[in-house]
């Protein structure tokens, strides 16, 4: 992979060709060779994005096809629930089809493209100086600012084939084409300015997992923003407008299209980029902004063990993660309050909404509203958990994985020790949500579902978690060559429960999700049995995986 | 140890017979054979891709073989893995550490995985830092290669064991280590450890090494002592003579003859395989001998030798392939 970097780097006299002497020559040459580079990556990420918006306008064009149908979802999309997944609720009075993809799906395009787009430039600036690779390129006539530019450059040029390409999907399904436009416009345009983010944030941090988490928590920083603000009033309060998320969605697509919402997204992309510069020139090659500090000359007597290692090697990405997240249902748990509010408006305008909920309509709603929250925590600690199973391919790609095993360290103990970690952060941060869901509607006065409700809803995702972790680490134990696979999972994992019953997905692919099989605690009542044979289904996979590691190679070719 | 003297005393430290790996097509080895007795340091020689690592990875019972016979310490490497590993300390050639501890702390994690434990240990671990000149409280993320590389050394060399399996240490290091490193090789000899040392730095593998294996393509092409292989060999031969040494060509065992005008009398140059030597003595002596001198081959020719028709067909030069 940096064999053709290399090649290229030394090619001194092509490079000198590319540009100036300045401080971006060679950004065309290393912009074709990103291209190069993620040609399969990048074509992964955009037909899933342009298949997504197709298969929306296709199903909810289907599902939806009358004017009441899709009046009677509008009524479900005023729950702070669905606020909390979708938009500010445009066009809900006259619930069309494009106001319906431009309410229910930008926010997910957008976090779709924000991710791409984050890695990619995580990937191609950071990540390259940390493996020292950046340090061939830029002994080249490279200048400086040249790999952040092509990266930024490279998403952007992915961004719009992106956009291109949605747009006549859109307009295919029988969407107005300027509508159409402007929507997938503004979806880039939220992508980008996370880009930008990354860009900062891999200033200031030496290590690229710790940029892309850093700039991936603004992300999730604005959109919880953004829920707020569109919980607190329909079409988005003054909270809602501190975050670029909102921005896109502001623009009323489909409904009473505006563009100037876009500014201030263009605005922050190109401050954020000066940022980056500025940051970028006052560092050395390879440094944060924080110096690295000197440590320990002897070790604690507690680091004698490959779990005490792998637990000296996760604890800080999970510290952070708790953190963050628990502040993310902290927060989310404040907005219970806010449903009970509502409750009495919602009857009255919308029959429909009590109906769904059954009798005790506000409760119901209640219960709902929490228990989409926990399933954002578990989504997001099954991301934290995947990624922290799939270090122990890091661990071994660089070699650390042989030097331990070459110690008296069993394969079965050297892999334990990675997955109790991996799993018991996960874990961490299942429960997490379910407690700061917890003191957050305490903070607010509301004790109905009881403090104890939301931790054993949150405990009953336990076995569907560690199906899917052990899912990811058999994948690693067999062939590690597909354990990237196990983030296909999550993408099932997220679809179903996020799409799962709007799409009408049927119950078999439904069901592949794990998560699917949860009785959603308190929405629903607790059943042990899914529970029992989720626990089950996890113990075969790690006993699969155990047996699967024990008898390959390490290094695996 | 105690367990040394358990498990087959005086059997061989290594013992590898006709060692098969292939890597889907690739064949990594290809009928290995290597033996190393114990107290013996045994140098392993080759170039890069010749398959020494993949030899080292299949005794650390990293790999699984395909086919053939493996001993080591008398213990199977793959089965008896975490037993035979208390007995062994390993330093891979491309040193790679966990990036958020400091030196110190890899050294202790990587001695206290082993069992090693108390004063004696970190006497020596403090001893072993101040002969590298190594600093400690460093991040292993700031190390250099040569640093990283003297970590792992530390802590192969404080650990009370065996074997040391040695994956070209010394890449990285500059010359001043690289002799405090041979001084620590010949301490471990001295103390009756056995040593497998892969390398391709031949004054090293000269200076310490009792036994010699070259490997190539995955298989021994040539094993034995030093001065076995020179045996083998042919020295290298240059003589000014008053008569005509052209005879001399015809010898048997004499190679690529040439000879030059020196003064009044005539240079001549030429190659002679070693076990020839007395009847090609006998023939020069008669044509009036002005001055003789007869070069045993070095490990580097030896080894240019068994590469040399790649060297040829690769168009590299010799000393590229022999570092």
């Amino acid at each position: 992979m940096s064999a053709p970097a290399v090649a290229r780097a030394r090619g001194g006299s092509r490079l000198r060709g590319a540009g100036p002497g300045g401080t971006l020559a060679g950004t065309g040459l290393l912009l074709r060779f990103m291209l190069r580079r993620d040609r399969v990556r990048l074509a992964v990420w955009s037909a899933s994005v342009v298949a997504l918006w197709l298969y929306v306008v296709t199903a909810f064009g289907a599902l939806y096809s009358t004017a009441e149908e899709r009046q009677a979802r509008a009524a479900l999309m005023t729950t702070p629930a669905s606020v909390m997944m979708t938009g500010p609720g445009y066009g809900l009075e006259d619930y069309t089809l494009g106001a319906m993809v431009a309410n229910e799906l930008l926010l997910w395009v957008a976090l779709a493209l924000a991710i791409m787009s984050v890695l990619e430039i995580v990937r191609h600036t950071r990540a390259e100086e940390e493996s020292g690779r950046a340090e061939l390129v830029r002994a080249g006539a490279v200048g400086r600012h040249a790999p952040a530019v092509a990266a930024m450059l490279l998403v952007l040029v992915v961004n719009v084939v992106v956009a291109v390409l949605s747009g006549a999907v859109l307009v295919a399904g029988g969407l107005d084409a300027g509508d159409s436009a402007v929507l997938v416009v503004a979806a880039a345009l939220t992508a980008l300015v996370f880009a930008a983010v990354a860009v900062v944030t891999c200033q200031l941090t030496a290590h690229g997992r710790g940029a892309a988490g850093l700039a991936l928590a603004v992300f999730g920083a604005a959109a919880l923003v953004r829920a707020a603000g569109d919980i607190q009033e329909r079409h988005g309060s003054a909270l809602s407008w501190f975050s670029p998320i909102a921005w896109a969605q502001q623009t009323r697509v489909f409904v009473d299209t505006r563009l100037w919402p876009l500014v201030p997204s263009a605005v922050l992309v190109v401050l954020l980029l000066v940022l980056g510069a500025v940051l970028a020139s006052r560092r050395d090659h390879g440094a944060g902004m924080l110096p690295d500090r000197r440590g320990r000359a002897d070790a604690r007597p507690s680091l004698r063990s490959p779990v005490a290692l792998a637990w000296r090697q996760q604890r800080t990405a999970l510290a952070w993660w708790t953190l963050g997240a628990g502040l993310m249902w902290l927060a989310s748990g404040t907005y219970v309050d806010g449903v009970g509010d509502m409750i009495g408006d919602l009857a009255e305008t919308n029959p429909a909404v009590a109906q769904i909920f059954g009798a005790d309509g506000g409760q119901g709603l209640v219960d709902a509203f929490v228990a989409v929250i926990l399933l954002y925590a578990v989504l997001a600690a099954l991301g934290y958990g995947i990624a922290a199973v799939l270090r122990a391919g890091a661990e071994e790609a660089e070699g650390r994985a042989e030097v331990a095993l070459a110690l008296p360290v069993s394969r079965g103990r050297w892999l334990g020790a990675q997955l109790v970690v991996a799993e018991a952060g996960a874990a961490v941060l299942v429960l997490a949500g379910g407690a700061g869901t917890a003191l957050g509607a305490l903070s607010v006065g509301v004790d109905d579902p009881a403090a104890w409700t939301y931790l054993l809803a949150a405990a009953s995702y336990l076995p569907a978690v560690a199906v899917v972790l052990g899912l990811a680490a058999a994948l690693y134990a067999w062939w590690p060559r597909l354990a990237g696979l196990a983030w296909a999972v999550l993408a099932l994992v997220f679809v179903v429960g996020m799409f799962g019953d709007a799409l009408d997905l049927p119950d078999a692919v439904q069901g592949l999700s794990p998560l699917w099989w949860v009785p959603r605690v308190p929405a629903e009542d607790p059943r042990l049995l899914p529970v029992v044979v989720l626990a089950g289904v996890a113990v075969t996979l790690h006993v699969l995986a155990f047996a699967g590691f024990r008898r390959r190679d390490v290094p695996a070719r | 140890m105690t367990t040394s003297t358990e498990r087959a005393p005086g059997g061989p430290a290594i013992e590898i017979h006709d060692l098969r790996k292939t890597f889907g097509t690739t064949h990594a080895l290809d009928g290995l054979d290597l033996t190393v007795r114990p107290g013996e340091v045994a140098g392993f020689l080759g170039p890069n891709g010749a398959g020494k690592s993949t030899a080292i990875r299949v005794l650390l019972g990293l790999l699984r073989p395909t086919s053939g016979h493996v001993r080591l310490l008398g213990g199977d490497p793959w089965a008896d893995a975490v037993a035979l590993h208390r007995r062994l300390a390993y330093v891979p050639g491309d040193v790679s550490l966990w990036p958020n501890l400091t030196g110190g702390e890899a050294i202790d994690l990587l001695g206290r995985l082993r069992g090693d434990q108390g004063r004696a240990a970190a006497r020596r671990r403090q001893e072993l830092l101040e002969r590298f000149e190594l600093d400690p409280t460093k991040k292993a993320r700031t190390y250099s290669k040569g640093n990283r590389q003297k970590v792992a050394l530390v802590a192969a060399f404080a650990a009370d064991v065996e074997l040391l399996v040695l994956d070209e240490p010394t890449s990285g290091l500059d010359p001043l280590m690289e002799a405090v490193f041979t001084e620590l090789l010949r301490e471990a000899k001295a103390q009756g450890r056995s040593v497998l040392l892969s390398s391709h730095i031949m004054s090293e593998v000269e200076k310490v090494c009792d036994t010699v294996t070259i490997i190539r393509r995955g298989r021994a092409v040539e094993s034995g002592t030093l001065q076995e292989l020179r045996h083998l060999t042919r020295s290298a031969v240059t003589a000014v003579v008053g008569g005509d040494p052209a005879p001399l060509a015809a010898l048997p065992g004499v190679h690529d003859l040439a000879t030059t005008a020196d003064g009044d009398g005539t240079r001549v140059t030429f190659d002679v395989e070693n076990d020839q030597m007395g009847d090609v003595l006998a023939a020069v002596a008669p044509l009036g001998v002005r001055s003789f001198t007869a070069t045993p081959p070095s490990l580097e020719e030896l080894f240019l030798r068994h590469y040399g028709d790649e060297l040829a067909a690769g168009g590299g030069s010799a000393t590229g392939a022999a570092r």
